[in-house]
């Protein structure tokens, strides 16, 4: 092929003058701030209520550079059950000085309390004041952006994953049975199983966590296996659970994808958050002898949850007891100890309307997927009540071992009465 | 009297023209060259696009101290960027922009612009001689040398254009110009342009000052206002070649709807940017690929050029 002279000097003009016409990419940032993507390596935020002191951050951190302080508080159990304790935070410390922002806290924070915030103007004229105590890493907090959106049917992206995790009620009365089962003390796990409800459990903290998650883990595959229906659930969920969220749908849902659902399992002794975890928990561990409690408590939970999904709330009133059960309080009336099979039963509890199929299906064909969900989620429905899908807040979302704000406490209280 | 005032008015015209185009020119460098590599250039100097750019570095320019090397010769030293500056300012003097619109008319105009053009290419060489440097020295060498090269493509390609119109007065040559003498001229017009960006010692045939070997070239040891009368040479230099490409070749005034001065100043613009779009997309050519970018390529190629207009003068 013969070459048109100048055919190169040619094409080096062209692309010089199609970069001319071409936007620059220059950044006039000091007057422009870049818009950097989520879970940008600005700055790590902490939501200190979701820490447990729980020492992960800390100890995977390659630098040492993350310092936590806490005390233990003794909580008296309500009903006369043995006091629980729990970690108290005293201080949460990031020195950037020295972080090298390999992220490996955020990604391996059990509990959603880390997270990354697209914020880097934070330097400073002396390098001690890189140390951001709490109150300065939980002012990160709200520039933290909401994920990217997932592709369809991938696992949901942690932030979103904690949102719509189950209360940690759910969670305490799964541990509850997984704990009986450990234990093999059914008396006794039955009180364990009442405190968490009732109280909260707040104590359960960390030893239950960490129990918990491995007890749901196991239970939730073989539950997952012998419920092949819940995957239908699942389905369920996705459309009408998730508003019904009712807990157990959710839990269910997420126990059976797996690995990623890891993080959504809930420690056993973890506390619901509001109301909802109350009612639950109360109702399923504490089967028999707070069975009728539970059912008390049940409606209470409901009105916790009426915000999330009216048609709970409905449920909890009639079904009161049942929906209570519903999840756990059924199987307490059942007598089920570990709720599995009583799933079907919380299932029926429609605590949730819009649920309603996927309880049903939990119930019925789901039930032992509930239950494992349930179990190894240990949200069931109490946990419910958080509006899932948006996370808006990221304070929002509660650490399994949270104590229960002012809510449950009283309602583990009356339950436990 | 009238008379006096109006070669003053013509004088201080030119003296105006002669320090606000190369600035638009630089300006125009600037940000043309920082879009074609996704860059935006100045952007903060006076507000608005950095335009008071080059006044602001004017002004620093003028701030520095004025060092001059303990071995340099002094008085030829701080004679070179004079020798560099002033003669594009002459030549601006002949260059006309419109019809009856030039500072003087001489008969020999385009001999007397091409004789002052070459003078400037001997501020280089005194100051790359006068600065006692090895590097300066390199550079005045190459400049030197460059110079010899490409006068005479330079010199063949205005000459098929004196031979066309059949005078030397730039004035005339524009008269004479009719539109078919684009493609006629064509080829002496790109070898004019090329030998003159060669002259000028612009990119791609900037081995004089190749600051990636021997730093700066002639102008290494300068500071200051001394440097920045250098810088205005360069810029003085590409306004002077573009606007004698366009009175030579693209006919001057010549052009549609507009007015003439318009035309002229359009065509001078037009060349400015095409030089500018040049340098940002070439690289620099070696020494001896640049000797023999003239001897091999252009000198042949004005020769053609002459004897294609003898021939169609003849012709016609």
């Amino acid at each position: 092929m013969a070459r048109i002279p100048g055919e190169g000097l040619a094409k080096g003009l062209a692309v010089t003058f199609k970069h001319m016409v071409r936007k620059s990419v220059t950044q006039q940032y000091p007057e422009v701030h870049p818009d950097l993507p989520p879970r940008s390596r600005g700055v790590i935020a902490l939501v200190e209520e979701n820490c447990t002191v729980c020492m992960l951050c800390a100890r995977e951190c390659p630098d040492w550079c993350i310092y936590i302080d806490s005390h233990k508080e003794t909580l008296p159990a309500p009903e006369g059950g043995r006091p629980r304790a729990r970690n108290v935070l005293d201080r949460f410390a990031i020195d950037f000085s020295l972080c090298m922002y390999c992220g490996i806290c955020v990604e391996v924070c059990p509990f959603d309390a880390l997270f990354w915030a697209p914020e880097f103007e934070y330097a400073e004229y002396d390098i001690r004041d890189l140390l951001h105590e709490k109150d300065r890493l939980g002012e990160w907090v709200e520039s933290v952006p909401p994920p990217p959106p997932h592709e369809v049917g991938a696992e949901p992206p942690k932030e979103a994953a904690a949102a719509s995790r189950p209360a940690r009620r759910t969670d305490g009365e799964a541990a509850g049975p997984g704990r009986s089962r450990a234990e093999g003390g059914s008396g006794r796990s039955d009180e364990t199983a009442r405190p968490g409800a009732a109280a909260g459990v707040s104590g359960s903290g960390p030893a239950d966590v960490a129990a918990t998650p491995g007890a749901a883990e196991a239970g939730a595959p073989a539950e997952t296996s012998a419920a092949g229906t819940r995957e239908p659930d699942a389905e369920g969920r996705t459309g009408a659970g998730r508003p019904g969220a009712d807990r157990g749908t959710r839990a269910r849902r997420e126990a059976p994808r797996g690995p990623a659902a890891i993080r959504a399992i809930r420690p056993p002794g973890a506390l619901p958050k509001r109301p909802s975890a109350p009612g639950p928990s109360g109702t399923p561990e504490s089967p028999e002898a707070s069975r009728p409690p539970g059912a008390p408590e049940t409606p209470r939970p409901e009105p916790s949850r009426p915000p999330e999904s009216p048609g709970a709330a409905g449920p909890a009133e009639s079904p009161g007891p049942d929906s209570a059960g519903g999840g756990s309080a059924g199987r307490a009336s059942t007598g089920e100890p570990t709720g599995h099979g009583e799933p079907p039963r919380g299932g029926p509890s429609g605590p949730e309307s819009t649920d309603r199929e996927s309880a049903g299906s939990g119930s019925a064909g789901g039930p032992a997927p509930s239950t494992g969900a349930e179990s190894s989620a240990g949200r069931e429905a109490p946990a419910r009540r958080e509006p899932p899908r948006a996370l808006r807040n990221v304070r929002s979302i509660r650490p399994p071992g949270s104590l229960p704000k002012k809510d449950a406490p009283p309602d583990r209280g009356g339950d436990d009465a | 009297m009238s008379e006096v005032l109006d070669v003053a008015v013509r004088l201080v015209v030119i003296v105006v023209v002669f320090l606000a185009l190369p600035l638009v020119v630089g300006q125009m460098e600037h940000k043309a060259m920082a879009h074609m590599q996704s860059r935006l250039g100045p952007m903060y100097a006076g507000r608005f696009h950095g335009w008071a750019q080059l006044i602001a570095d004017g002004v620093k320019f003028v701030q520095k101290e004025d060092v001059i090397p303990a071995a340099a010769d002094r008085r030829v030293f701080a004679l070179a960027p004079a020798v560099a500056l002033v003669p594009y300012l002459i030549v601006l003097v002949v260059i006309p922009v419109g019809p009856g619109l030039f500072g003087v008319d001489l008969d020999a105009g385009l001999f007397f612009v091409l004789a002052v053009m070459g003078v400037g290419v001997l501020g280089a060489i005194m100051a790359g001689w006068a600065s006692a440097n090895k590097y300066s020295a390199l550079g005045g060498m190459r400049a030197a040398a460059q110079l010899v090269s490409y006068e005479l493509p330079l010199v063949l390609a205005a000459s098929s254009v004196a031979m066309a119109a059949g005078t030397l007065s730039l004035h005339g040559i524009v008269e004479q110009w009719r539109w078919w003498w684009l493609p006629w001229q064509a080829i002496g017009g790109v070898v004019f342009f090329v030998a003159g960006l060669a002259e000028l010692r612009r990119p791609p045939f900037d081995m004089p000052i190749a600051e990636s070997e021997i730093i700066m070239g002639p102008m290494t040891e300068y500071t200051g206002l001394r440097f920045a009368l250098f810088m205005l040479a360069e810029y003085a230099g590409i306004v002077v070649l573009s606007a004698l490409t366009t009175v030579l070749f693209l006919g001057g005034w010549h052009g549609p709807l507009l007015p003439g001065p318009v035309w002229t100043l359009l065509k001078v613009l037009a060349l400015a940017f095409v030089v500018i779009w040049v340098r940002v997309s070439y690289p620099r050519l070696r020494e001896d690929q640049l000797q023999k970018l003239a001897w091999v390529g252009l000198v042949p190629l004005a020769l053609l050029q002459l004897a294609l207009t003898g021939v169609v003068k003849l012709t016609l």
